[in-house]
């Protein structure tokens, strides 16, 4: 390519599991807190300050950090009407932003449809972890889905590169037949030629990577890694997406909550350093989300599902600063025992999708949303 | 054995089931097509994997509650039954009555609506949509325990018309509300009180769901209703019966059988079977196993539908473990196997939505392809699968075990399938042979240098284009 292709690009991490909003930004000044969560809390010492009302898990020391830079926008009450406390209608409900009824496309796949409609590039969106998930999926959109960056592509299980080389060579000459009027064999010819071309260009990425970065050795951190390396191969993907889980804490929270935020934010961290250090902190914006939050009393060793939770906004775009209402915790306030949302989640991805992805967001959402003023105007 | 026979019954054990093996492959000619086919249409015992078994080994596929831990187990079942029709039916109409977990959260509702599906799939249509409309995990999922006489929801009634039978244009909007009326009653025993148990978290712990069916009579409209041009205070059975005896209900199923059993794409030639099929269905008293067999005695299915599918995620894993022979005890990792489908565009238990999942080409993108194709290449060049083994077994017990590239493509080709594949596939696996000669499997020791080129020729014949398509 003979133009480094510097359009931004959107990073999505997904806490699969529901994470519990309430020991993430915690209401740490707040009497009803403790009331309700006699041992499933943190302790007021032991928050990170971001205000006079709310602190961090203490967990959370990188992402203070972006905090205090003023990179970080916390989204309070998210979620949407009638929520569904299911796994996977939730998750369903945010991937498709269809609340009300079964959607049949992924938000992030209109999106990638909307960006390369003749599917000119077939990295435009990538998802570092194995199978599609349904906010990347919709008809006809190529997208790559990375187990591991260094071998992705066909046959990963053989070790012995030089037989692989030629079992690849192989497998081209098969897929390259023109295969007469065949059309369904042409259609496999073609998807499996995209599909290699992808994947050596991908496997690219690494090879060409260099950084002083060390980032830590989990999944998530090297899923981080991985999109830092194709960010800076500038190969033109805009969105990347990946999870991180489970944050479904029904028992033994404390000490799980912890180490996903240590692993979350230790991620997130260095990603953010290797931007820096790479110049490319003005390109990319983080967006982290949930599929609910959790119930606002404790059972005694963890917490069950709720509703109503926070998202984060991360990257130097952003106007840093809370957003939303945070839910108040009073009896007559919440819902069904939960913390009752005040923002839509479309608002947020209207804002995303709009201000910084430069797309129109209401055939994304289906529907106007009222969007946030968290990314700075300058970012254009 | 005649060449002709081999690939036509390997044909029809491929769409019927989930493929053979040559030692099944040989047995079933010598019994012949027509026996073979009744045979399927019949399942006797399928002597499937033992349950107790596999809870022994797979603590998770005790309770169910989990949709891995359930998919495994349906796993299982596909591949080591010697019913093999039984478990492709259930798969139809699972397909077909998509009914998902997202919103029941319980794994063993749907596994117990699966084995409805064994119980009654052959069987006459009208006898399996009554048994839909009393299965727990269908009145959850379209909502028909919300349908109350007075206060009705057409969920159900809708679809059941929409995805279900007639299809679009066959039916009114009022129709749709008279069939909803007459399911009115038909829900879920003590429903309140599972769904105060359930509110928690329904997946845990075991045992804490059981749904199941009941009649309320209080609840049921029994007023006079008007439903395709028919009057009369008609129960949910009386609504049955008018719908299977609609042309349009026979079409519909007969379209449907036809492009999961025959052909993804329906031509001029097709049409003429699925009329067939239609005359079947009205004679044989909605019979689908009648509807089957005129399918596959017909010319078209014996010859224009070879190859004429795509394979479908779960079709394609299932029918390589059967051929690769691994998964027959109970094995550490089943349970990801229902990843593995999921992971290729399938997961077993939980289609998207109610209109199920879109097959033929969709099944096809640069994500699942990849997927696919990496599974069954690695299962079908492991050496310590026994399938793989009885492969090169019986490559060196054939012609001394000595061959030439050609000889050894071509004999793999055949023991894969028979596979007919294309001339530039064929040139380029024989290519991919030629480069070490010629190979001798006499004396040689397991997994040595001869057995890994027949595993790596294996696993380019599994990676084939050809292999994709049923």
């Amino acid at each position: 390519m003979a133009s480094a292709i510097r359009d931004k690009a959107l990073v999505v991490i997904q806490l699969s599991g529901g994470n519990d909003c309430l020991n993430t930004v915690v209401p740490y000044t707040n009497d009803l807190y403790y009331d309700f969560r006699p041992t499933i809390h943190i302790a007021s010492e032991e928050v990170l300050p971001i205000n006079d009302a709310f602190g961090f898990n203490p967990s959370m020391g990188p992402i203070k950090r972006l905090w205090d830079e003023g990179k970080v926008a916390v989204i309070s009450g998210i979620g949407y009407p009638h929520p569904d406390r299911s796994h996977f209608r939730s998750m369903d409900i945010w991937h498709t932003a269809e609340p009300e009824k079964i959607g049949q496309e992924g938000w992030l796949g209109r999106a990638i449809r909307t960006l390369d409609p003749k599917g000119d590039n077939v990295l435009t969106g990538v998802n570092f972890g194995r199978g599609l998930p349904r906010a990347l999926g919709c008809r006809g959109v190529p997208v790559a889905s990375v187990g591991n960056l260094e071998t992705y592509g066909l046959f990963p299980d053989l070790q012995d590169e030089q037989a692989r080389q030629f079992a690849l060579e192989t497998f081209a000459k098969m897929y390259g037949g023109a295969a007469g009027s065949d059309m369904v064999k042409s259609f496999l010819g073609q998807t499996a030629t995209d599909a290699l071309k992808g994947a050596d260009i991908l496997r690219t990425a690494p090879a060409q990577y260099t950084s002083t970065v060390a980032y830590p050795n989990n999944p998530v951190a090297q899923n981080l890694k991985s999109m830092a390396q194709v960010l800076f191969a500038d190969l033109g993907t805009r969105i990347y997406y990946t999870q991180h889980g489970s944050f479904d804490t029904h028992s033994g929270e404390l000490a799980t909550h912890a180490k996903l935020w240590q692993e979350v934010s230790g991620a997130v961290g260095a990603f953010m350093d290797d931007l820096k250090e790479h110049g490319r902190e003005d390109d990319v914006v983080l967006f982290i989300f949930s599929e609910f939050g959790r119930r606002i009393r404790d059972n005694g060793s963890g917490t069950d599902h709720g509703s109503g939770g926070a998202a984060f906004i991360i990257g130097r775009a952003v106007q840093g600063g809370m957003y939303g209402e945070y839910p108040s915790l009073k009896v007559e306030d919440q819902l069904e025992g939960d913390l009752h949302f005040n923002n839509d989640f479309r608002c947020t991805y209207s804002t995303l999708l709009e201000q910084w992805l430069g797309l129109a967001p209401a055939p994304i959402v289906n529907g106007q949303f009222e969007q946030f003023a968290c990314l700075k105007a300058s970012a254009a | 054995m005649h060449q002709q026979d081999m690939t036509l019954m390997a044909h029809l054990l491929r769409r019927a089931g989930f493929g053979a093996t040559r030692d099944e492959l040989e047995a079933a000619v010598t019994r012949g097509y027509e026996a073979v086919v009744e045979e399927l249409l019949h399942p006797g015992d399928a002597q499937a994997m033992p349950e107790d078994i596999i809870r022994r080994y797979h603590v998770d596929q005790s309770e169910l509650r989990q949709l891995d831990a359930a998919g495994a187990t349906w796993m299982y079942r596909m591949i080591t039954t010697r019913c093999p029709l039984e478990e492709k039916i259930a798969l139809f109409w699972h397909s077909l009555f998509a009914t998902g977990y997202a919103k029941l959260n319980q794994a063993r509702a749907l596994l117990n609506q699966v084995d409805m599906f064994r119980r009654y799939g052959l069987g006459r249509f009208d006898t399996l949509l009554v048994e839909l409309s009393k299965d727990p995990a269908m009145i959850i999922w379209l909502d028909n325990n919300n349908n109350h006489k007075g206060a009705i929801n057409e969920n159900y009634g809708r679809e059941l018309l929409e995805l279900f039978s007639m299809g679009i244009g066959n039916y009114t909007e009022q129709d749709i509300k008279e069939c909803s009326r007459a399911f009115t009653g038909w829900t879920l025993g003590n429903a309140e009180y599972m769904a105060m148990r359930a509110s928690k978290d329904s997946i845990w712990p075991y045992g804490r769901i059981a749904w199941h069916f009941t009649y309320r009579d209080a609840d049921h409209d029994d007023g006079a209703k008007t439903f395709l041009g028919e009057t009369g205070k008609f129960n949910g059975e009386e609504i049955i019966a008018l719908i299977v005896r609609q042309e349009a209900t026979a079409r519909f199923i007969s379209r449907r059988l036809f492009q999961f059993f025959a052909a993804d794409d329906i031509d001029a030639e097709g049409e003429q079977v699925i009329q067939a099929m239609m005359r079947s269905y009205f004679d044989a008293g909605y019979e689908i196993r009648a509807v089957l067999r005129i399918l596959f005695h017909s010319d078209y299915f014996k010859s224009k539908a070879l190859y004429a599918r795509v394979k479908g995620p779960v079709e394609l894993l299932v029918g390589a473990l059967r051929l690769a022979g691994s998964y027959r005890k109970p094995t550490l990792g089943a349970h990801q196997l229902a990843y593995q489908t999921f992971y290729m565009g399938q997961g077993l238990l939980q289609p998207p939505s109610v209109e199920g999942w879109h097959e033929g080409l969709e099944w096809i993108d640069s994500g699942s392809l990849l997927e696919r194709i990496n599974f069954i290449a690695k299962e079908l060049s492991n050496l310590s699968n026994p399938g793989v083994r009885a492969i090169i077994d019986r490559l060196a017990a054939e012609d001394g075990g000595m061959l030439t590239p050609p000889q050894l493509v071509d004999r793999c080709l055949d023991l894969m399938g028979p596979l007919t594949v294309d001339e530039e596939t064929r040139a380029a696996l024989v290519a991919f042979a030629t480069t070490e000669g010629d190979l001798n499997l006499k004396e040689c020791q397991p997994g040595d240098a001869s057995e890994q080129r027949v595993g790596n020729l294996l696993r380019l014949v599994a990676s084939s284009r050809e292999f994709q398509l049923a």
